[in-house]
């Protein structure tokens, strides 16, 4: 049926899909240089891979600014879709890439397993993330799903001398595996419904209510599918379980990677397929999403607190973020009200907020952690603040901004998607999320009385690799900095 | 305004609070000058804007305000009026007195620092006109709290500070939806979205029940910090454990935030909810007042006693506040001011005792008087104005609530005299078990006053003297905003408060 003249390649606006090209230039040096090259110096690969992640954040800004006056749309024969919410989506990749490189390097030159490999590897999962959030087909949203899970099973699996590496590196890709099954299936289905794996085509087939077929329940059971897949890899409860094992696990910076670039691909990528794709059939899927974000909120938070180990703790404190981020789904789904596009903007800042914290607790936790990487228990924290207070006080300003405190960009992310939900009419799961916050609170206070408040047995000498120490202290800065000033960050994401 | 000193207020302890965290441990005198000229210049600044506050003004004075998160229509509105008036000077004179006056035994640099930013966020707290702003101030307050409890307190302070933090929060919790809601539901009526205090208060017209949900949702936020019954327990836990200096700025301003809180965004936000609850809330306050009362005879532990006081004591301002008629609400302000410096002055004293007791089980003391008699001295005094003796200030505040209070809630004033003389009967009952008697061994060697805590309670004895004695320079300045408040409420609900004039 595809006629030959058909097969005339999309045209291509090179600079457009330049952020990739940056990720993918860095791959391929450092695969094949690294590989042809005897060892570089020390902290060498993590310096390319840096700058590679470095070179398509700037890109991002420089596309960014041709946007501004330019409409959304669609590039690669539609494939991608080019606008202010998904650049803004693929330079907080960039950028957690960047901070999460940082870390790994000093990281990997402590436990003298400095090597190329893992650093193409994160750049793999960077690119995979950046296609997830710019897709505009399922299919090719498909595509970057499994680029990021694959290099995400890897690098979960990725230290040779813990065993607990290997493990969740299986355990991860056994139910990973399961969650794309699901995620497929669904397109599959919604593609039976619709007629269309693309997204706009998808919202326009809903939109004018024709299912093919004549029944909806195709479509649902698509539906149902894809929030399954997608609820594996944001970790929303009921398919959370994975989340600790593998969080513990990772590697540390391996963790923050999960927690900011994962994370961030994939809440953007639920938000483009539930808010945009399916819409109009917003109050088929909401009830659900209200159902699944109040249970997110509430186990995660419950879990997080009876927790010894820091990195558990921050696995089902990811988890509880994840409830909070979706209630600006929930917000983004209240289509008839003017103010629904609040959880668009509200989930986009909060997921930007949450990458920069999260990667420098896990720095921190990196730190502490010491050589081997296995001192993440509560205990390991005792007396930081005497031993070293100027870590412990950037991991204070870190803990209090998951807390939600104000003047710490933590609050500004509640903020906002409270704002969304409030807009929208969700009163009651707004005071739900605030109450979960409280009791996660519970949590990050652990920590704290640990660090200042306990007496100090932690002899062991911690010391911080100066990539690493950039990677904090650009964290740190950062939740300082636009808790004060959240303009700095609001102006780019409430203008979608 | 030139010089705009309310800014000034907030960011001047800020500044310090810098200048001490970059300096280093060693440094020790150093970092206690820098917190005490940046906590003197403090208190300087809002002595000066006390003088300059023109009396008989009943709007915000001094108002400074910029534009800070235009995308949300969030600004740094601040502004200052006969309610906040006073708590602002007690805020500005408190710290100073106990930076200089309380010694926190260990780490002075970490202690000092957070004193600083503990002063600069209920100051913030008292002079915010913008919602989200005043939620800022209101919450960052935690944390230096926390930490004063958690870091320096006694044996169960862990437990104390993370209770205190996490009660705190979850009552933020509800208010911060409602701060939300209100912007969001005023949006209507103001044209745009604006977290703005007065543009939502002299705007907003929210349906009924609406209001109603909104109050709800900020008075749980303040009964909580208030404390009011029966969201109280933290409290005595925080007082107990807290290290002195955290006790006097708890019970000085801390828990005035609550009560100021519940007039300026309360009642003057949506008045006609405070009048359909006003019901519920004196009730809770006069069972808060027994309930106080009674918890604090029983005590074996001198502060929790004084604690519990508290409780009582905050009951009556809540009372007064509720009561809805202008010398009620007055004297609810007043007695803000009052309480903070009877309680604070008790508390910086039962400190005193525990330094050289190492105790504060009454049954422990014993006889004081006969050895330090210039000690109990103040003590007395100190306790006779938190018992509200006529001729000292706990008595003009007192009075005024519960005069002010009976028109309007006749039964509840009934009841809630009764605390007045528990409150006698539980301080005068532990002044006799502390302080007569003879004195056994243990307490033979009680130190006698030293020159340094002297002059430092007698700025306390000060104020409780003059305004006992000569209240009408500060009711000057107080009434005018109330009688507006009770104005903006009058014309906002078919409340009337009865005819009765003060003698004047």
């Amino acid at each position: 049926m595809l006629a030959a003249n058909m097969f005339v390649g999309p045209e291509i606006d090179w600079f457009k899909i330049s952020p990739f090209l940056v990720m993918l230039g860095g791959v391929l040096l450092l695969i094949l240089a690294g590989s042809l090259t005897p060892q570089w110096k020390k902290g060498a690969y993590g310096i390319v891979g840096a700058l590679t992640a470095a070179g398509a954040a700037v890109f991002t800004a420089l596309l960014w600014r041709d946007l501004a006056d330019s409409a959304p749309s669609s590039l690669l024969a539609n494939a991608l879709t080019f606008s202010k919410f998904t650049l803004f989506a693929t330079f907080s990749i960039a950028i957690a890439t960047l901070l999460a490189i940082l870390v790994t390097s000093g990281f990997l030159v402590r436990e003298n397993e400095d090597g190329p490999e893992i650093f193409a590897l994160i750049l793999s999962a960077a690119i995979g993330g950046m296609v997830m959030v710019q897709a505009n087909d399922l299919i090719v949203m498909f595509l970057g799903l499994e680029t990021l899970s694959l290099a995400f099973y890897l690098l979960t699996a990725s230290s040779r001398s813990r065993s607990a590496s290997g493990e969740a590196g299986l355990k991860y890709f056994v139910l990973g595996g399961f969650a794309s099954a699901f995620f497929l299936y669904g397109v599959a289905l919604v593609f039976g419904a619709t007629g269309s794996t693309n997204i706009d085509a998808i919202a326009a087939s809903l939109s004018k209510d024709m299912v093919l077929g004549g029944s909806s329940a195709m479509l649902l059971a698509g539906i149902a599918l894809l929030l399954v897949g997608f609820g594996f890899k944001v970790s929303l409860v009921p398919f959370h379980t994975w989340t600790a094992d593998v969080y513990q696990g990772a590697p540390t910076p391996i963790t923050a990677l999960m927690g900011s670039v994962g994370k961030t691909a994939a809440f953007v990528a639920l938000l483009r397929v539930f808010s945009d794709a399916l819409s109009s059939r917003s109050d088929d899927w909401r009830p659900v999403v209200v159902v699944i974000a109040i249970l997110t909120l509430v186990v995660g938070s419950v879990l997080a607190v009876v927790q010894t180990d820091v990195k558990r703790m921050l696995a089902y404190s990811s988890i509880s973020h994840a409830g909070f981020i979706l209630v600006g789904l929930v917000a983004a789904g209240q289509v008839a009200s003017a103010d629904a596009s609040l959880g668009t903007s509200g989930t986009l800042a909060y997921l930007f907020i949450y990458s920069i914290l999260v990667i420098g607790t896990l720095g921190i936790v990196t730190v502490v952690a010491g050589k081997g990487d296995n001192e993440t228990s509560l205990d390991a924290f005792k007396g930081l603040g005497k031993s070293n207070p100027v870590l412990a006080m950037g991991m204070t300003v870190l803990l209090l901004a998951q807390a939600g405190v104000p003047l710490t960009s933590g609050f500004v992310a509640k903020f906002g998607i409270i704002r969304a939900a409030v807009s929208t009419g969700s009163y009651t799961l707004a005071v739900v999320a605030m109450l979960a916050a409280v009791i996660a609170a519970f949590l990050y206070l652990r920590i704290m009385v640990s660090m200042w408040l306990s007496e100090g047995t932690t002899s062991r000498d911690v010391s911080v690799a100066f990539s690493t120490r950039i990677a904090i202290g650009l964290c740190v800065a950062a939740t300082v900095v636009l808790g004060f000033f959240p303009s700095l960050l609001l102006q780019f994401t409430s203008q979608n | 305004m030139s010089i705009p000193i309310l800014t000034l207020l907030v960011l001047v302890p800020l500044v310090g609070a810098l200048v001490a965290s970059l300096l280093a441990k060693s440094n020790e005198s150093i970092v206690k000058n820098v917190a005490l000229v940046s906590s003197i210049t403090t208190g300087l600044l809002s002595v000066w804007m006390l003088i300059k506050f023109p009396t008989g003004s009943a709007g915000f004075e001094f108002v400074s305000k910029h534009s800070w998160v235009s995308e949300w229509g969030i600004s740094w509105h601040l502004g200052v009026d006969g309610i906040s008036l006073f708590l602002v000077v007690l805020t500005g004179i408190l710290f100073p007195l106990v930076i200089v006056g309380i010694d926190p035994h260990h780490d002075h640099k970490q202690y000092l620092v957070w004193m600083l930013v503990l002063e600069a966020g209920v100051m913030g707290s008292f002079l915010s006109l913008d919602l989200f702003l005043f939620f800022v101030f209101f919450e960052i307050v935690l944390v230096p709290m926390y930490f004063l409890i958690g870091k320096w307190g006694y044996d169960q302070r862990i437990y104390a500070a993370t209770k205190f933090f996490i009660y705190t929060m979850a009552g933020s919790a509800f208010m911060l939806v409602g701060i939300v809601a209100t912007a969001f539901l005023a949006r209507r009526d103001i044209g745009y979205l604006s977290f703005d205090l007065i543009e939502i208060a002299e705007k907003s017209n929210f349906a009924t029940s609406t209001g109603r949900w909104l109050f709800v949702g900020f008075v749980i936020a303040f009964a909580v910090k208030v404390p009011l019954f029966p969201l109280h327990t933290w409290l005595p836990d925080a007082h107990t454990q807290a290290p002195t200096g955290g006790s006097v700025i708890l019970a000085g301003v801390l828990l005035k935030m609550g009560t100021y809180g519940m007039l300026r965004f309360g009642v003057y936000l949506f008045p006609e909810a405070a009048v359909w609850a006003k019901p519920v809330l004196l009730t809770l306050a006069v069972i808060g007042i027994i309930y106080g009362a009674i918890a604090a005879t029983m005590q074996k532990d001198l502060k929790r006693l004084v604690a519990y006081s508290s409780v009582a004591h905050l009951g009556f301002i809540v009372l007064g506040t509720f009561a809805l008629t202008n010398q009620a609400i007055t004297g609810g302000v007043m007695q803000m001011v009052n309480h903070g410096i009877s309680t604070g002055a008790l508390f910086l004293m039962v400190g005193m005792i525990y330094e050289r007791r190492h105790t504060r089980v009454i049954a422990e003391l014993k006889g004081i008087q006969a050895v330090a008699p210039i000690f109990a001295g103040f003590f007395m005094l100190i306790m006779l104005s938190s018992i509200g003796l006529p001729g000292l200030n706990g008595f003009v505040g007192e009075f005024l609530i519960l005069i002010g209070s009976f028109p309007t809630a006749r039964w509840w004033v009934v009841a809630a005299t009764t605390g007045v003389i528990l409150a006698a009967l539980y301080l005068l009952w532990a002044y006799q078990r502390v302080f007569h008697g003879e004195p056994d061994e243990a307490n033979k060697s009680f130190a006698e006053i030293t020159k340094r805590e002297a002059m430092l309670l007698s700025v306390f004895v000060a104020a409780i003297v003059f305004t006992g004695v000569y209240p009408k320079p500060m009711l000057n300045r107080i009434e005018p905003s109330v009688k507006s408040l009770l104005e903006h409420v009058e014309s906002r609900s078919n409340y009337k408060q009865p005819e009765f004039k003060a003698g004047e």
